[in-house]
């Protein structure tokens, strides 16, 4: 699972819906895997706004990198190649291949398994 | 053809080798490849984009979507949910770039508001028609699964669901449940009346400057006939039910003796009048 994805997924069980504590998922035991990918400024540039900064700060720092900038890089940042390869580094080509991502609120744990999160719920949490 | 909903759940169905069978079969992935395709266009991404792929399977769909040309707006990055973990596994040997996740799709959409700025479904959502125990229900599952689209898309985004019907009722259900969930919905439909016949149900969220409906998606492109059917649904629930002895109840009753084989006095100008008050 690609760190973006990460910054988008909340907990799929319905109470925790409402819960600000339900996002981010905090990683546990993950294994991380480098993967090569094109780079592509046009899309980072369309996602960051969409970026959940202080949840990537709090995942970042779960998985162990240099901690990020205070604030979401914007307007004329935007236009330094560098801090958009830094991005697309951590963004898209960091995966999580084993793990487990574990809601704040309810505590369900979601297992990650060569890069496939399981995020199937038993019938009474629906 | 038998169809495979009828035959087992989704997980279920698609073991090992079914899976293996569905992404190998040249036919299979031809159709596939060409759904993928026209959903593309009709999604009309501009630039590198975030797509969610709903049911994503062996990734035959979500490999398009890595591949789109620069100047088509590709190469679009994509999440895939699907519930069958061989499936998915396939798509684990592919070595496809998208992520995947193990997800039931009526049990809703796992991500915050406003992540997607697109999604696609190649022959998915039909499955969410059936039931497979008693404490859920198609409508049920169909309404978490919109509602969690809706809110997973951003404003002006748009989801492109191709997907085969069983009969009017499942194809009124899905596109009902969509219409609830607050989407702008249309269908788009590929060679009508033929065997090969392909719907889409084409999806809006409002906002972003977009016509709100289908006619704002199809604008511009070629052969497509826009049939309006809403305003025929309006007349036929604002039409009066005929009451019993008016010229229309009379008029239905006659044709149905007719029909019996009794003789019926032709019908004129006269037919159901009052006669005139004798004095």
């Amino acid at each position: 699972m690609k760190v973006i994805t990460a910054n988008f997924v909340t907990c799929a069980v319905k109470e925790c819906k409402t819960s600000p504590t339900s996002f981010p998922l905090h990683f546990h035991d993950a294994e991380l895997e480098m993967q090569e990918l094109d780079f592509q400024p046009e899309f980072i540039r369309n996602v960051i706004p969409r970026i959940d900064w202080e949840g990537l700060r709090v995942t970042a720092n779960e998985l162990g990198f240099p901690s990020l900038p205070e604030s979401k890089p914007e307007g004329e940042a935007l236009g330094d190649e560098q801090t958009l390869k830094d991005l697309h580094r951590l963004l898209l080509e960091t995966q999580v291949m084993e793990g487990k991502l574990i809601c704040g609120n309810c505590g369900h744990e979601y297992v990650i398994k060569e890069g496939i999160a399981n995020f199937l719920l038993p019938s009474h949490l629906v | 053809m038998s169809r495979p909903e009828d035959i087992l759940p989704p997980d279920l169905f698609y073991n090992d080798n079914e899976s293996r069978k569905y992404t190998t079969s040249s036919r299979i992935r031809n159709i596939q490849a060409d759904m993928t395709n026209r959903a593309l266009e009709l999604l009309d991404l501009k630039s590198p984009s975030m797509i969610l792929d709903v049911g994503c399977g062996s990734g035959l769909s979500g490999e398009i979507l890595s591949q789109e040309a620069p100047e088509d707006g590709g190469p679009h990055t994509w999440v895939g949910m699907d519930i069958s973990p061989s499936m998915l596994d396939v798509a684990l040997q592919r070595e496809v770039e998208g992520d995947l996740f193990l997800a039931d799709i009526g049990q809703g959409i796992p991500f915050r508001p406003g992540s997607f700025d697109a999604a696609i479904s190649i022959s998915a959502i039909q499955w969410l028609c059936n039931a497979e125990s008693s404490d859920v229900s198609p409508e049920g599952r169909l309404k978490r699964f919109f509602e969690g689209l809706y809110a997973s898309l951003r404003r002006g985004g748009r989801a492109v669901c191709q997907f085969y019907p069983k009969n009017d009722i499942q194809r009124s259900m899905i596109s009902g449940a969509a219409i609830k969930a607050g989407f702008g919905a249309g269908m788009l439909e590929d060679d009508p009346g033929t065997k090969n016949g392909k719907l889409y149900l084409v999806l809006t969220v409002g906002g972003g400057g977009l016509q709100g409906d289908i006619r704002g998606v199809v604008n511009g492109m070629d052969d497509v006939d826009v049939l309006d059917a809403r305003k025929k649904a309006m007349e036929v629930n604002n039409a009066r039910p005929a009451r019993k002895g008016d010229r229309a109840w009379i008029m239905k009753k006659k044709e149905q003796m007719e029909r019996k084989g009794k003789v019926v006095k032709h019908n004129s100008k006269y037919t159901g009048r009052k006669r005139r008050t004798a004095f």
